[in-house]
């Protein structure tokens, strides 16, 4: 049995949105999910004493006590968490760690990722995907090395680990489309996801544009807006709440590398030693888990993780794919918010989805994408290049 | 900003005192590594040794040679000020020395690059410094 000292007790998400008509700034969305997720776990304001959040905008330095000012809190454990796509994962263990130590008890994490209101008129709605992702910062090698290579955004990164995968091992273009496609089906019946009602087959995927070889357009998120949150705290709280509690059972995190190029092996990836910790702390199997939460910025993000986290041996990623069903009613569920390929990625609110999907479908929330039987969870964070890396094991009580 | 930018709008490096040596050969068309007496070469360049923290590296001429080890072909152009030049193919290049280098191949068809392939720097300079490329071997 795994850790069950610290629960998730409430969860806060927003309808993720191309356009977001209505912006606000950073402080402000984190104030409308902390109210959201205090209610929604039936916990009084009075009672937080942590507070995790992403880099505050409208305060770069010094961002958590400008949250905690904002917000009116008096908190213990405060921390700004900077993981990428795993920010909202990475919070989620640490936010566990600090109330199984004592430092705190009930504790905040936030993830908004909304437009602020412009300045000065102008157009506020439209999503800005910045390419260089701060490696543009004096004394960057990624500014010295990459950038004048091309090597920006992220597409192009997870290119590279694609063909790389298809150097060695093969890669069967239909496997990968059908990642999408079940993600797709499983978006069907998510509320909150920007592509419900608009399935895709393995041949809309197939025949969509070439971006980076060999990644094609139906097998990359879409950026868009949305927030979210989770009340993490104590398992006694926890049990006092209107929900079934979720214990964080296992963590594990791993960083080795911020650029693709100087990742120890493109294939062999750091969640291995993640996935493996948080199994080892939780005491549990992969065969047991009955939802997979992962992170899929790409579709080759999803295959390698399947490999990496210990679900199959290294190169039989897609004969794993091929003989499951990943779909709400298949064999081995997925992503069953339709992940981010389904449902939309909301910045760092993306990444915690893979958290709040899990939590809901443990605490028999998810509405109309219930699984039938969901006790025990493995969620992941991939951020950056395929490089931050944070696994989760949630259990139910 | 670590960037500047040519006029036509491509972005290139910002030297600064660690990497300086790098572009001033990649400036007469050498490629130089760090090596360290431990841990033999390392890139891109640093202060210390990536693997001992040693400081007691030197610069040393590496061949330009290497071999594919993955590459991508941009047909949309993510980086900016080279939209115009899609289709083109961007390879991290598994050098003779050992490190992994990211570059464009330039001067092939980007749809004959392929994981293995050997190929060879290029250098372009540009404002102070150079970009490195490599192309297919004859």
């Amino acid at each position: 049995m795994g850790r069950r000292a610290a629960a998730i007790a409430g969860i806060a998400e927003w309808k993720a949105q191309r356009v977001w008509d209505r912006p606000m700034f950073m402080l402000e969305a984190c104030a409308q999910l902390a109210q959201e997720a205090l209610a929604d776990a039936a916990i009084d304001k009075d009672a937080v004493d942590g507070l995790l959040l992403p880099p505050v905008w409208e305060s770069p330095m010094f961002g958590p006590s400008a949250a905690a000012e904002y917000l009116g809190l008096a908190v213990n454990f405060a921390e700004v968490v900077d993981l990428g796509g795993a920010t909202g994962a990475g919070m989620v263990w640490r936010a566990a760690a600090a109330i199984e130590v004592g430092a705190c008890e009930t504790c905040l994490v936030l993830c908004p990722t909304v437009p602020p209101p412009p300045q000065q008129g102008g157009d506020p709605a439209k999503m800005r995907m910045p390419a260089y992702l701060g490696g543009d910062a004096w004394g960057s090698p990624q500014g010295q090395f990459e950038i004048p290579a091309g090597m920006v955004a992220a597409t192009p990164s997870f290119a590279q680990v694609a063909q790389r995968y298809r150097a060695v091992h093969g890669l069967r273009e239909e496997t990968l489309a059908r990642i999408a496609v079940h993600e797709r089906d499983n978006a069907q019946t998510n509320e909150r996801a920007i592509f419900r009602g608009k399935p895709i087959t393995v041949e809309d995927v197939l025949a969509s544009r070439r971006v980076c070889d060999p990644l094609k357009l139906l097998e990359i998120v879409m950026p868009c807006f949305g927030g979210a949150a989770l009340l993490v705290t104590s398992a006694e709280r926890a049990a006092q709440g209107p929900h079934r509690p979720v214990f964080v059972s296992g963590f594990g995190e791993r960083l080795t590398h911020k650029s693709i190029t100087y990742a120890p092996d493109l294939l062999d990836n750091p969640i291995r030693a993640a996935a493996g910790r948080a199994f080892g702390m939780a005491g549990a199997s992969r065969e047991a888990i009955d939802l997979a939460s992962i992170y899929d910025c790409y579709t080759i993000t999803v295959l390698v993780t399947i490999e990496n986290a210990g679900f199959c041996k290294p190169g039989q990623g897609q004969d794993f794919v091929d003989e499951r069903d990943l779909r709400r009613d298949g064999d081995w569920p997925l992503n069953t918010h339709g992940g981010q390929l389904g449902a939309g990625q909301p910045g760092l609110a993306g990444g915690l989805a893979h958290v709040t999907e899990a939590a809901r479908q443990l605490m028999g929330r998810a509405g109309e994408g219930q699984l039938r039987r969901c006790d025990l969870a493995y969620a992941n964070g991939t951020g950056g290049m395929m490089a931050e890396q944070v696994a989760l094991i949630l259990e139910g009580a | 900003m670590g960037l500047q930018h040519t006029p036509e709008g491509r972005p290139v490096a910002l030297a600064n005192p660690t990497s300086r040596p790098f572009f001033d050969a990649a400036r007469e068309g050498r490629l130089v590594l760090q090596r360290c007496p431990r841990d033999g070469f390392f890139f891109y360049p640093r202060s210390h040794c990536p693997r001992c923290l040693g400081t007691d590296w030197s610069w040393e001429a590496a061949s330009g040679r290497g071999t594919v080890h993955s590459f991508t072909i941009d047909r949309v152009g993510h980086a900016p000020g080279l939209g115009a030049e899609v289709p083109y193919a961007i390879a991290i290049v598994e050098l003779e020395e050992g490190p992994r280098m990211t570059a464009r191949l330039v001067d092939c068809d980007p749809d004959s690059v392929h994981v293995g392939q050997e190929v060879e720097a290029r250098f372009e300079p540009l404002l102070d410094v150079a970009v490195v490329h490599f192309t297919p071997r004859a």
